[in-house]
């Protein structure tokens, strides 16, 4: 079989489910237990260490 | 020692340059030739007088300087870029403004692109550089990676823009729509490219924050993606070493397809993904609230990287590209309505509870009518997409309308919104110089647009119902001059917005300087809220 056709066939079968089972895969990772609190610190990342850089490691407050 | 290094490789730079600019075979490339050896002379200079002193670049404090040289490129290349703009529209009304003596270099032809490289690399991608330099520093907790190479970015990209305009000016470009500039510029935006990369990458990895914050996935995007597009679109072979000329290794409806790949992805990611990188940032940090749904985020990150890359055929519709592709691109472009509004839903539900600032804080304002704008642009583009819309809508000035509610509605505001956020942060100011004048920008620039793309649908559809009409012999009614006469009404209301536009931007450029120079400064009123004893 020709590139072409070899390509063309492969992007609309075997690729395209995996990018579609990839991305399910994505959606129902962000819904697993305990999401919920990890993602609630995560989210106010933009309101701490605003004037200067952490200096150590644990520095989350 | 790194010093003496710079000095023979810009000594060199400098001497070939000065070769290149005397066997050069065009305008473009001996202008461009005599502007890098200027350049790269200057900079020898610079750091001859330099040698001998350190820069100290000081881990307990953010890079913010090389910001602060981005708000104001930001607002100089908007300025720039929509004066342009307005002088071209009044081009299209009143033909006259090509002047005789400016033929060949000023006139319609040569301005547009300057005009749209000027608002969307210029304005867009020093607003994207400067706003990505700040987020990844404050969500990261780490200064910027690499020292000076955030000044080699913010420069080179200067550079870069010098360049493109000249070029086009002179003739210089390959006509690839919004990727006009020729081998040698194209060459030199990669190697800035990759020390962005670096840059940005390099911070997020050394961060202190154990999770990488979303506007930073969807900066890293914008980054990676706008390589791959320029790399792979702007594969030319130049005709000689001393001359602007090259010739692009695609052929036919290849060539055309892989330039709207870039082109329509340029406008995902590029005008997309960057720029919803300042919206989860800028928006929750306004509102003073963290973003409406983190979950949502993360799934409207996915879902945009995955469907996007695939619109681009719908820029192709009824050519000699396979059916297949173009069914494709239209499939996807409509799937996109989801992620796009999912993102939008977002942006606007992070204010509730607190929609009551819509009252008092124009800033907000300004973002969530750019929020608004996004919405709107991104339901009007899939159902352009659909093949029988784009059989009336295509080559119309329907889609320019589109592609300006997008631009001055999405991307201008949010930048608008963004700079008005940074000017006092950055330069330790207390407050804006003046919430009013942000009221008068805000309704300049609404209404601006309102009349820019409410004028593009009525002259939009007009054209594309004129062109396709015929008589009962089957013959076409119409000539095309017929239609640019029938368009002159709404070419000048859409000068006028574009008037009303600019005159926001300026307004805007005024209150941010008296910010610097008049407001409050912050620390004089810490120093008297702190008791001695």
């Amino acid at each position: 079989m020709e590139t072409y056709s070899f390509l063309r066939e492969f992007a609309d079968s075997w690729m395209l489910l995996f990018l579609f089972l990839f991305f399910l895969a994505i959606v129902l990772w962000v819904f697993r237990p305990g999401a919920n609190k990890e993602y609630k610190d995560t989210a106010s990342i933009p309101f701490r260490h605003e004037d200067k850089p952490a200096t150590t490691e644990e520095a989350r407050t | 020692m790194i010093n003496y290094f710079k000095l023979i490789a810009l000594g060199l730079i400098t001497f070939f340059a000065l070769i290149a600019a005397n066997y050069a075979r065009d305008l473009a490339y001996m202008v461009h030739a005599l502007l890098i050896s200027g350049v790269s002379f200057g900079l020898f200079i610079w750091v001859l007088r330099g040698m001998g002193t350190v820069k100290v670049h000081a881990q307990d404090e953010y890079m913010d300087d090389v910001i602060r040289y981005g708000v104001i490129a930001t607002a100089f290349w908007g300025v720039v870029g929509f004066l342009a703009g307005v002088f071209i529209a009044f081009q299209l009304a009143f033909p006259v403004l090509n002047f005789e003596w400016a033929q060949g270099y000023a006139n319609f032809g040569r301005l547009r692109p300057l005009h749209t490289s000027a608002v969307i690399f210029a304005f867009g991608g020093n607003a994207l550089i400067a706003t990505s330099f700040y987020v990844v520093q404050r969500t990261s907790a780490a200064r910027l990676w690499g020292g000076n190479l955030g000044w080699f970015v913010f420069w080179g990209y200067q550079l870069f823009i010098v360049l493109a305009a000249t070029g086009y000016l002179l003739g210089g470009t390959q006509s690839k729509e919004y990727a006009e500039p020729e081998w040698y510029v194209d060459i030199w935006l990669t190697v800035v490219w990759v020390a962005y990369l670096a840059v940005f990458l390099g911070t997020v990895i050394k961060r202190k924050e154990p999770h990488i914050y979303v506007a930073n996935w969807f900066f890293l995007a914008f980054i990676v993606t706008v390589a791959m597009l320029h790399l792979v679109n702007n594969l030319t072979v130049p005709v000689s070493i001393f001359g602007s000329k090259s010739v692009i290794v695609w052929s036919g409806v290849q060539d055309a397809m892989v330039q709207w790949w870039y082109g329509h992805n340029a406008v995902g990611f590029f005008l997309t993904a960057g720029f919803l990188g300042m919206m989860y940032y800028f928006i929750p940090k306004q509102a003073e609230r963290p973003v409406f749904s983190y979950k949502l985020s993360i799934i409207h990150f996915w879902a945009i990287i995955f469907l996007y890359i695939w619109a681009g055929p719908h820029h192709l519709h009824y050519t000699a590209l396979p059916d297949w592709a173009s069914t494709l691109g239209m499939v996807f472009s409509i799937v996109l309505w989801m992620p796009s509004w999912g993102g939008m839903i977002n942006g606007l539900m992070t204010l509730s509870g607190a929609w009551d600032k819509l009252r008092t804080d124009p800033v907000i304002r300004m973002m969530v009518i750019s929020v608004g704008f996004y919405g709107m642009s991104t339901f009007e583009g899939p159902m352009m997409s659909i093949r029988a819309v784009n059989s009336l809508s295509h080559y119309t000035d329907w889609t320019i309308g589109h592609v300006h509610s997008g631009a001055l509605g999405w991307n201008g505001m949010i930048t608008f919104g963004a700079l008005y956020y940074l000017v006092p942060v950055l330069w330790k100011r207390e407050r804006l110089y003046s919430l009013q004048l942000v009221s008068w920008h805000f309704w300049l620039a609404t209404i601006g647009i309102v009349l820019y793309a409410a004028s593009m649908w009525v002259t939009g559809i007009m054209e594309g119902l004129m062109w396709r009409e015929v008589d009962a012999n089957g013959f076409l009614v119409n000539s095309f001059a017929d239609t640019v006469a029938a368009k002159k009404p709404m070419n000048i209301v859409r000068g006028l917005g574009g008037v009303m536009f600019l005159s926001g931007a300026v307004i805007m450029c005024y209150n941010l300087w008296m910010t610097v120079r008049k407001a409050p400064a912050k620390e004089a009123s810490l120093s008297v809220a702190v008791p001695a004893e």
